[in-house]
């Protein structure tokens, strides 16, 4: 609605003056309008998009039961058990003497400090890359610092090579978490599997 | 004596240059703007590092909720004259001998998430508004029905899945599961898209800070 300001009436018996006309126009009622947009999109609009996390699994193999020979001294087993429990075992497990199961947790103190021991020289060379690239020491385009990245996990000859095996009844959120984990601690090895007989037995008598 | 006339004049505030702010900020919301679709259940994410962002297109999004039901979404490729969505969908349809009329076609490349059977598809996409296929899902709900069927007599999402695929050779899978859900229903859902050659897996996580520290 436009306000039109009448100026002062045309004198009596005077010339006939053309009607001035201010050409004010209130703007309130489209300012409200605008505001009411702006908190609509405002609200609405979603700025930080979801982060996700990758995970590549192996391709299922029909024809090959055979899981493929690890190096004794660097295999790792993760199982996740019940209730945020995470036991793990160094070596591979045979029948006639099985290892113990030694129990930790998701926490920084837990199965990170553990992680972090075993695979301390690769860890150490990844973040000494990383923070060459922070402080600004090595400028390279974003592509190149994973294929680095990689190029180091795959050099890398003493690290663990980290089996995880989920029980049944554990979270979504324990997996998520592991593998986290993996990616925190820059293992350069790692697969999902499952659990076979013997590590069921072993868990059995895993500390409660 | 003359009287002194009284001007009556209302107090006026020069609008311009705020109309002229509200205007540029609507501008920028408006251009910068990305609706996020309406997910069917709410989801807790668990937190990991990773801080990839996920993909803008091309995309198909598996929510599992707390009880392990599946919902299913994709996008309409990377431009609107792909129109995945419809594709996928007629396809879909076609597999299970349903009907549906190119106006519910139509109309169900504008809708988002679905978390029912194929079955009930068409008279999901007839539902007037939001409010009407909710109860059409809490309908589903009270005979157990509801979700995308998993079960290997009637695996649905394999064959939703299968045809996304078919449709858009470049299709990413994104996982969007409750921290709560169980690691069994997860795992079933990763060995059905195993089964199509899906490896690979985008889960949605929040982001976190870490503590490391070396000895």
């Amino acid at each position: 609605m436009a306000e039109i300001m009448e100026s002062n009436k045309p004198e009596k018996g005077g010339k006939r003056k053309p009607k001035k006309f201010s050409t004010n126009i209130d703007m309130t009622p489209m300012v409200d309008l605008m505001c009411l947009l702006i908190t609509f999109f405002m609200l609405t609009t979603a700025f930080s998009k979801p982060k996700v996390m990758e995970i590549v699994l192996p391709e299922k193999k029909q024809d090959s039961s055979e899981s493929p020979a690890i190096d004794k001294k660097r295999a790792l087993t993760i199982i996740l058990g019940e209730n945020d429990a995470v036991y793990y075992y160094e070596g591979i497990a045979k029948p006639d003497s099985l290892p113990t199961l030694i129990k930790t947790d998701y926490s920084k103190d837990g199965i990170r400090k553990y992680l972090l021991k075993r695979n301390k020289p690769l860890y150490v060379k990844i973040d000494e890359f990383k923070k060459k690239v922070n402080k600004g020491e090595l400028v390279l385009p974003k592509d190149s610092i994973t294929s680095e990245i990689r190029k180091l996990k795959d050099a890398d000859k003493v690290g663990p090579i980290v089996l995880i095996k989920a029980t049944d009844k554990i979270k979504y959120k324990n997996f998520v978490d592991i593998i986290d984990e993996m990616a925190i601690t820059n293992i350069a090895r790692y697969a999902v599997v499952d659990l076979n007989p013997l590590e069921l037995k072993m868990l059995e008598s895993a500390p409660k | 004596m003359a009287k002194i006339k009284l001007h009556r004049k209302i107090p006026h505030i020069d609008m311009t240059p705020m109309v002229d702010l509200f205007s540029l900020l609507l501008t920028f919301f408006m251009l910068t703007t990305s609706f996020r679709p309406q997910e069917p259940s709410a989801v807790d994410t668990p937190s990991s590092i990773s801080e990839k962002q996920e993909p803008d297109k091309q995309l198909m999004c598996i929510l599992i909720d707390k009880k392990g039901k599946c919902y299913f979404n994709m996008d309409n490729g990377p431009d609107s004259s792909t129109k995945y969505r419809e594709k996928i969908v007629i396809k879909m349809t076609d597999q299970y001998k349903i009907k549906l009329s190119p106006k519910q076609i139509d109309k169900f490349a504008k809708l988002s998430f679905f978390g029912i059977p194929v079955q009930f598809l068409p008279q999901w996409i007839d539902a007037k508004d939001q409010a009407a296929r909710d109860e059409i899902q809490n309908q589903l709900k009270k005979a157990n029905k509801d979700g995308i069927p998993i079960d290997s007599t009637d695996n649905q999402l394999a064959w939703w899945v299968f045809f996304a695929r078919q449709i858009d050779k470049d299709i990413q899978v994104e996982i969007k599961a409750d921290s709560e859900t169980d690691y069994k229903t997860v795992k079933k859902i990763l060995d059905i898209l195993q089964d199509k050659n899906v490896n690979k897996f985008n889960l949605t996580t929040n982001l976190e800070k870490v503590e490391v520290k070396i000895e």
